[in-house]
């Protein structure tokens, strides 16, 4: 008994730890005034100055505009491509996963900067579109990743199953082969998304100043100085995850419970 | 003529420089229950896939009634397959999966659901249509998986190990049903098994096969009990096989003991190989028999006992229904149309 | 299965977007800018010996470990506590270490500027006892305290998922072969998680050697850590060659200590987020 109250005691340190930061944000973001430290009474403002800031505005726009264009683009060429990768063996396609491998376990940095001399060399003006190219070469990676577990557990028969009952190969290809391998999509999808939003190394190095993202924009906030709207901005970010990661999860887990059943 | 539905001519695999067959010519008749039967790769996987068209033979012709259909790709092929592990589409519902075929021919509503009915019914599921594939039990699954391939109403259908992955009983309820499913649509059933057991029960013909070889082509009655060489008969039936040398026709000498048989036509003092099934060998409790020895160990079978008797120069795998003890003194024959004699395994 | 071709695409762009820029830094590190093009040489790798970056790398190194170690401290424990059989609700507790880690990365460590600045939530708490308001900000510390924030997590995740697979019949063997609570820690638990602990070692020094951001925001000082010596190189001094070899510093760093890791952490599965 005494070590089970032990134990709940450290992880409670531990999650007070974990959370105690965000917890002083998101209370002083309705705080009304520019103090951390002093309650001066509950206030929206900060809120509403977060949605009249024309820099906060555009960079949300290229945040979610980027997110969703590179996790879209990622997940249609990471898909294909790793139903070709799949049908590859041997040295080549070991070469080909390791090779795949680095955007992920390279340093953000080394990959941020490389890419930045890659268009600098190209004569490419860095803006939205580096941010984009940059943003789809690190998400495809974690789409494959996601979708090649699948096509291993697929039955290898399938496909050739819905040739023989007469299905073409494209037939096979849509009725068949992706239902069959859409959950491993839709995380590689949710993945590079998240991933998207939150990057902020790569874009860092791979946009103009006319073109931040919402990591830009705080890194160069919390640099000049304390900023209540950071503040309001966390609140609902961490909101926003909170409910994205709560439907991931209520999805694993119906999976893992079909899992179970077989 | 017209009664062969598929002959393979010549046909011949090599996947990455190795010949997986060499040189396959086999005829299959209407209507008839073929078995491929052979170790793990002989080649019988690579010539059903062929005949499915999952795989484009190196050289030869697949000929369907006939016309040449080697390259027709599989979707075009008036044949059906029921996959190893029954490769059921676990995104569809038992119903959509025998569909899948129907509605890629358009059929109405109204008959897809008429013949995925009957379907279910030929293979005793009757109401299951709306299950989830994977709630089934692996039993189950195969039935669907026959379904699923049956309601197309194929020419012929290809079975590739269907039963490998149900346990014993179940195994052996499926092939009297499997059976009674081909008399019942009158169709013709290529199967693929390594269970010699299996494919004594159900088939018309059985094709032996080894390294990409046909070795021998019968039925269930000639392949045991004529077998052609020494592998048939090992991988037929547990089979005890002696080094032997032919004196002339209908004598042959084993174990340094002359003995009568029945085969002719090999050359005088010809080396051979000597089959003889464990149940053909009598053992006698005295010295009456032709060849002495000792009862080695003695296993209680069920329905017979297996004994090991060694001999001066063999130790001969006997069964039968009387029990002869440990290390106790016999004397074995065997009657001279029980002993089957065959070339040398060419190695 | 001639399906290959559907790789062709993406094999390019891995050529264009992943194999090239390398290859790019990999050029400039070894090049100097002359007047008619470039030149080969290694000036930028001996500009690099120099006691002054060397210093530098050392502190990334010296940091990095020692926030390593502090979670590897911190989270043990925890892993050990969440995977135990007596923890209800323990998916629920598991969301609650994954939740920060998703929340953004610049935000945590913002987070960590409110509360350690001068007139900040912990000096303010402090003045309450009396206590005169110190200087919690742009030191070691504060950057050591930011990455262990950051980064627990990613220490904890994995050592939970290597013990909680732990077969309890296992446990219960060595408890039958009469081990002793404290024995079958050491004997039996602790050397089966080893694996997970390769990975949550690698999950935070990796990233914690690479951070200009903690740094940048927390620590004091220009040059603070190597990552803050290629960010500068390449958007103020604008010496490309410089910080490509700073880069390939780094990357050689990264693939070293991965190579050790990955020697002892044969189960890749350990680092399971999701």
């Amino acid at each position: 008994m005494v070590k089970n109250a032990i134990n709940r005691i450290y992880l409670f340190i531990i999650f007070l730890f974990l959370y105690a930061p965000i917890m002083v944000l998101i209370v002083f973001s309705f705080n009304n005034s520019k103090s951390r430290s002093h309650w001066n009474g509950f206030t929206l403002r900060w809120y509403i100055e977060l949605f009249q800031d024309p820099v906060i505005k555009k960079a949300l726009f290229y945040t979610i505009a980027i997110a969703l264009l590179s996790s879209l683009i990622a997940t249609i060429v990471g898909t294909i491509a790793a139903i070709g990768i799949h049908s590859f063996n041997d040295w080549k396609k070991t070469l080909i996963l390791n090779i795949n491998y680095i955007p992920i376990l390279n340093p953000d940095i080394v990959t941020g900067v490389s890419l930045m001399i890659l268009f600098i060399f190209a004569r490419i003006k860095l803006g939205f579109w580096t941010m984009l190219l940059a943003h789809i070469t690190f998400n495809i990676p974690y789409v494959i990743l996601s979708v090649l577990p699948k096509l291993k557990q697929l039955n290898s028969h399938l496909y050739e199953a819905a040739l023989d009952l007469g299905a073409t190969p494209l037939y096979a290809f849509f009725k068949v082969i992706l239902p069959e391998i859409r959950p491993g999509i839709v995380t590689g999808a949710l993945l590079a998304f998240t991933l998207s939003v939150d990057d902020f190394v790569i874009s860092f190095f791979n946009t103009s100043s006319g073109v931040t993202n919402l990591s830009i924009t705080i890194f160069s906030m919390a640099r000049t100085g304390i900023n209540p709207k950071i503040n309001a901005l966390s609140t609902i970010m961490f909101l926003t995850i909170l409910i994205l990661l709560f439907i991931v999860n209520i999805r694993t887990s119906k999976e893992v419970k079909e899992e179970k059943a077989k | 003529m017209a009664e062969h539905i598929i002959e393979l001519v010549d046909i011949s695999k090599t996947f990455d420089s190795t010949e997986v067959l060499k040189t396959i010519n086999l005829y299959i008749r209407k209507n008839e229950f073929l078995t491929l039967l052979g170790p793990s790769g002989c080649g019988k996987t690579t010539t059903l896939r062929i005949i499915g068209g999952f795989e484009q033979p190196t050289t030869g012709k697949v000929l369907f009634e006939g016309k040449d259909i080697t390259s027709l790709p599989p979707y075009k092929r008036r044949v059906n397959t029921v996959f190893q592990r029954y490769a059921l589409f676990s995104h569809l519902s038992v119903e959509e999966n025998i569909a899948f075929g129907l509605k890629i021919k358009k059929l109405d509503k109204a008959t897809i659901k008429e013949k995925v009915r009957n379907a279910l019914k030929l293979v005793n599921l009757e109401g299951y249509e709306n299950r989830s594939v994977d709630s089934l039990s692996g039993g189950q699954q195969q039935r669907i998986a026959i379904a699923r391939a049956l309601v197309n109403e194929p020419d012929v259908l290809l079975l590739d190990e269907p039963l490998g992955a149900l346990d014993l009983k179940l195994r052996q309820d499926m092939q009297v049903e499997l059976k009674r499913m081909q008399k019942q649509l009158g169709i013709t059933f290529i199967y693929v098994t390594h269970d010699q057991e299996e494919a004594l029960t159900m088939s018309d013909t059985i094709v032996v096969m080894k390294d990409g070889l046909i070795q021998q082509i019968g039925t269930p009655e000639d392949i045991y009990n004529e077998p052609k060489n020494a592998f048939v008969a090992d991988f037929i039936g547990e089979s005890n096989i002696i080094p032997g040398i032919m004196k002339k026709d209908c004598l042959v000498e084993f174990c340094n003991t002359i003995f009568d048989c029945v085969d002719k036509g090999f050359g005088v003092n010809e080396p051979v190989d000597v089959v003889i099934r464990p149940e053909d060998v009598e053992i006698y409790p005295d010295d009456s028999g032709k060849l002495q020895g000792i009862v080695e160990s003695v296993t209680f079978k069920g329905v017979h006992y297996e004994m090991i008797i060694r001999t001066d120069s063999f130790a001969f795998t006997a069964h039968n229904t009387l029990m002869f003890p440990q290390n106790s003194k016999v004397s074995i024959s065997v009657a001279p149309d029980n002993i089957h004699i065959m070339k040398k395994a060419v190695n | 299965m001639k399906r290959r071709f559907l790789a062709y695409p993406y094999l390019l762009w891995m050529l264009i977007f992943i194999v090239v820029p390398l290859l790019l830094v990999l050029f400039y590190s070894f090049t100097t800018a002359t007047e008619d093009g470039f030149a080969f040489t290694l000036d930028n790798f001996k500009t690099f010996m120099q006691p002054i970056y060397l210093k530098v790398l050392w502190r990334s190194l010296a940091l990095a470990a020692i926030s390593t170690i502090v979670c590897l401290i911190l989270g043990y424990p925890a892993a050990l506590i969440l995977s135990s059989r007596q923890m209800s609700r323990k998916s629920f507790l598991l969301f609650l270490f994954v939740l920060p880690m998703w929340m953004n990365f610049l935000l945590r460590t913002y987070a960590w500027l409110t509360l350690l600045e001068k007139n900040g939530f912990i000096n303010t708490i402090l003045s309450v006892f009396g206590i005169e308001p110190i200087q919690l900000l742009y030191n070691d510390g504060a950057v050591v305290l930011g990455m262990v924030y950051n980064f627990l997590p990613f220490m904890v995740l994995p050592i939970y998922s290597v013990l909680k697979k732990i077969d309890p019949s296992v446990i219960e063997a060595a408890e039958d072969l009469g081990a002793n609570q404290v024995t079958v820690f050491r004997k039996v638990i602790f050397p089966l998680s080893l694996p997970g602990v390769f990975s949550g070692i690698s999950m935070v020094f990796m990233p914690a050697v690479t951070t200009f951001v903690i740094s940048r925001l927390l620590g004091g000082g220009q040059y603070m850590l190597i990552g803050n010596l290629i960010e500068k190189q390449f958007t103020a001094v604008y010496d490309w060659h410089f910080g490509s070899a700073v880069s390939i510093v780094m990357m050689v760093i990264i693939l070293i200590s991965m190579g050790i890791l990955s020697k002892y952490d044969n189960d890749r599965e350990g680092g399971g987020l999701w």
